[in-house]
């Protein structure tokens, strides 16, 4: 560990230097557009929890994808809109009638042992490893009539019928390209290699000390010419919440990702001059935050009742004082950044008084003790913002008349009981992996109500017509009509209010101000960082 | 007799003290709705307010809940954990105690061994792992705290029995034919009662502490405002606001000190001999 000292002197220097103070909301790219990028320079990022591997085929946890993510490289990736852009394909295309896609490969990759790649380890991939071993890609692939690969730069897929939310699905996360020349033929999970990860991303895996850092050095034959910028990065393993926020705060590492930073200390960091916080690079999990609701327990299968609810939260105190500004107040069940969202939905702004209202058409009088209704309340088990919100809904509630109880439970526990629909009001969060037809009709279908599954139609909210609509959607080619579906879905799902969406969740990546470029996708801290640099002390 | 017990507590300025604490703590508890009518976990004004600000003598906590309203509505959960679980636990204790210490034999053997196997499980993680199966309730907390606590007290009443069932008027009365259950209650334990208050009195301060830990590490009951919770919620934003975690800190840190002052005078009331020892 000879670097790190020498790293901390130096930039113990810088953080006396630097002056330009970044606010919460200052765009991120400014500063860099305007400077050139230099070789050099050691990163050194958070990453938390340890991951439990780097093969990034076999385990696709939030760490291991980020650590991962730079070792090992996808077809695409896709820009802030969602829009793909070349990563190993250098071009691809659709045909027309959205049945077959045409990958073209970059020229001159090797994987860092030297082999070169070609379309043999996308088929091995696409065909064997990953069918194999990851749940997402295994269902995305499942869809897929042949795989074949006509030359060595070239891969064809030809899909049963047209899914135009494929092309959302070669990001390093869904399908990480996986080399055939190791795996071919072995046992996949118990492989000698699995220790010593090989890919053809920008940084080759170099030592892993377990429950303390993970080092990745330069690819020093990476296919992009003159790129990476990095010599190399240090992932720091810090266990502990408030060790980590004085990790950034005194430089000690130069990147925190997801919920690395708790919401109540984000605010602190982002005035210091040295860091600064970006929202950006989460466009493709999309995540959205709701009360889940149990439409098997009266009064909750009433709408007119989960309207209520909807109308007595007020959303913006649970966004600024609870998770302290980080966050949009959800409109409906399509996260504004994923693709299809359609602002034009009908609106449940705070307003206790027609929720109010909409309990006395329902007949439920308030008794004696001014109590309408009372409902079991069994919050997520991941720790005090959650606990927070639980209280701030058991107030809100009750002053409409709905008398919370707040139940306690463990992550285990809490995973239990919501799969198996024992429960009355929870709360949840789900990733929309940037198309609705992949991560966000799996909560609304009715073919979905799986007892048992996590993540599923665990409501056991059933709509004919949002079925018919979500299944249309899924096949439609011409984006269009595809767009019309999914606005008119939108509309009836936010009349029904099969959950009580909150917010649209925002992580934050919290940087320290010399790192440049390093957030410049939609799958953000998980791409492979070969466009990322240092500027200088 | 009761004239000089009193004089001699009297006498311990800490022991006067100490009950003037709890006499306020419980008059806080006593008329908590009378003081902060409004539920404890009504967000009443803006969240993050120093003391003295809005009408809010300590300030608010992260949700805009009014602090002092929390400490005098938790005064109430605190004083009835901690007196339910010491009734509990005194039964128990006192229960099995006499039992061991009059009946002796196998059967005392026994009961000790089973006393020493929870004298040997450290009592707050005990505490935790009953909360954490039976579900954090004011119920759960009860039973798990008097579970933890009677271990102590049935030791220390074994041992006054067993002195005292030798003694001339236990044989007195059990020549009068007195059966066993009347000599325990009438003639022993009435002879043992003072040990059993000094020692209920700490235990009551003990309880308080392990459901504030409890609560501060998130196993408390959630819909009840307690003080554990209130440190142990507002310990995350400790650097930005002091006050949120400072007056519940406050408020545990003087009932038990009161509570121990008291079981300190009574010690000494009970047993003048001892204290005029020790302040020779």
């Amino acid at each position: 560990m000879k670097h790190p000292i020498r790293f901390l002197r130096s930039l113990a220097v810088a953080t006396a230097l630097a002056c330009t103070g970044t606010s919460l909301m200052a765009p991120p790219q400014a500063v860099a557009a305007e400077e050139t990028p230099v070789h050099g320079g050691t990163l050194t990022a958070i990453i938390q929890p340890e991951p439990p591997m780097l093969i990034l085929g076999l385990n696709q946890q939030a760490p291991t994808q980020t650590v991962a993510g730079k070792i090992y490289e996808s077809l695409l990736t896709y820009n802030f809109d969602l829009s793909p852009r070349p990563s190993l394909a250098k071009s691809w295309e659709v045909s027309d009638d959205g049945l077959t896609y045409t990958f073209h490969l970059q020229e001159g990759v090797t994987w860092h042992d030297g082999e070169p790649f070609t379309s043999k380890d996308v088929l091995f991939s696409f065909t064997k490893f990953l069918p194999d071993t990851h749940p997402r890609a295994r269902a995305l692939m499942s869809r897929a009539e042949s795989i074949t690969a006509p030359d060595d730069r070239t891969v064809v897929i030809t899909l049963k019928e047209p899914f135009p939310a494929f092309l959302q699905g070669f990001e390093m996360s869904t399908t990480p390209i996986m080399p055939a020349h190791i795996y071919e033929g072995t046992d996949y999970q118990n492989n000698p290699n699995n220790n010593t990860p090989i890919g053809t991303g920008p940084f080759m895996f170099d030592e892993w000390v377990k429950g303390s850092y993970i080092h990745l050095v330069k690819n020093p034959n990476y296919w992009q010419e003159g790129k990476p910028y990095l010599d190399d990065i240090y992932f720091k393993v810090i266990p502990d919440a408030a060790s980590r926020a004085l990790a950034l705060e005194n430089g000690e590492v130069m990147q925190s990702q997801y919920n690395d930073i708790e919401p109540f200390d984000v605010q602190r960091l982002a005035a210091l001059p040295h860091l600064q916080v970006i929202r950006k690079g989460y466009e493709f999990v999309a995540p959205l935050m709701w009360l889940e609701i149990n439409h098997r327990v009266e009064p909750l299968g009433d709408k007119r009742f989960r309207q209520a609810i909807l109308y007595a939260l007020d959303r913006e105190f649970i966004r600024d004082r609870i998770w302290f500004g980080l966050g949009r107040v959800a409109t409906g069940p399509i996260n504004s950044v994923t693709k299809y969202y359609d602002p034009n939905v009908p609106r449940y702004d705070y307003d206790p008084d027609k929720a109010i209202a909409l309990l006395d058409e329902m007949g439920l009088e308030p008794d004696g003790d001014g109590v309408r209704a009372t409902v079991k309340f069994l919050p997520l088990a991941y720790g005090e913002t959650w606990q927070r919100l639980a209280e701030y809904v058991k107030q809100a509630l009750g002053k409409v008349g709905v008398k919370v109880v707040l139940e306690s439970t463990d992550a285990a526990g809490w995973g239990k009981r919501v799969a198996n629909w024992d429960y009355e009001i929870t709360t949840d969060f789900l990733y929309q992996y940037a198309d609705p037809s992949i991560g966000v009709s799996r909560t609304y279908l009715s073919s979905n109500i799986r007892q048992g599954v996590l993540f599923t139609n665990t409501m056991g909210y059933k709509n004919p017509e949002v079925d018919r609509l979500f299944e249309e959607a899924a096949k439609e080619v011409d984006p269009e009509k595809r767009q019309d579906d999914y606005s008119q879905l939108q509309r009836l799902i936010v009349e029904d209010v099969p959950v009580a969406w909150l917010l649209e969740m925002e992580f934050p990546n919290i940087l320290n101000t010399r790192v440049h470029d390093a957030i410049t996708t939609a799958i953000g801290v998980n791409e492979t960082y070969a466009d990322t640099w240092i500027s200088p002390e | 007799m009761t004239r000089d017990f009193l004089l001699a507590f009297a006498r311990n300025k800490g022991a006067v003290i100490g009950l003037a604490i709890v006499a306020v703590i419980i008059l806080m508890a006593v008329f908590a709705d009378v003081l902060y009518p409004q539920d404890p976990w009504d967000m009443v004004g803006l969240p993050f307010a120093p003391p003295m600000t809005d009408g809010m003598l300590m300030g608010s906590d992260m949700l805009g809940r009014d602090i002092a309203a929390g400490i005098v509505h938790g005064a109430r959960v605190s004083l009835l954990i901690g007196l339910t679980s010491t009734l509990a636990a005194v039964f128990i204790g006192v229960l099995i105690g006499a039992i061991a210490g009059y009946y002796g034999g196998w059967l005392g053997d026994l009961l000790m061994r089973f006393t020493e196997l929870f004298q040997t499980i450290p009592n707050f993680v005990l505490v935790v792992v009953i909360v954490a199966i039976f579900t954090p309730s004011l119920t759960s907390i009860v039973t798990a705290i008097a579970l933890v606590s009677w271990a102590p007290l049935a030791r220390l009443v074994r041992g006054e029995v067993l002195s005292l069932r030798s003694r001339e008027f236990v044989q007195a009365a059990v020549t009068c034919g007195q059966s066993n259950g009347t000599i325990i209650v009438k003639q022993i334990l009435p002879n043992c009662l003072s040990p059993i208050i000094v020692s209920a009195s700490l235990m009551v301060a003990t309880a308080i502490l392990l459901e504030s830990s409890l609560s501060f590490l998130g196993l408390g009951d959630p819909n009840a405002m307690s003080w554990g919770f209130m440190v142990g919620s507002a310990r995350t934003v400790l650097r930005q606001a002091w006050w949120m975690s400072f007056f519940p800190g406050v408020a545990i840190l003087v009932t038990v000190l009161g509570l121990n002052l008291i079981g300190e005078g009574l010690n000494d009331a009970f047993n003048p001999r001892l204290r005029r020892k020790r302040t020779a």
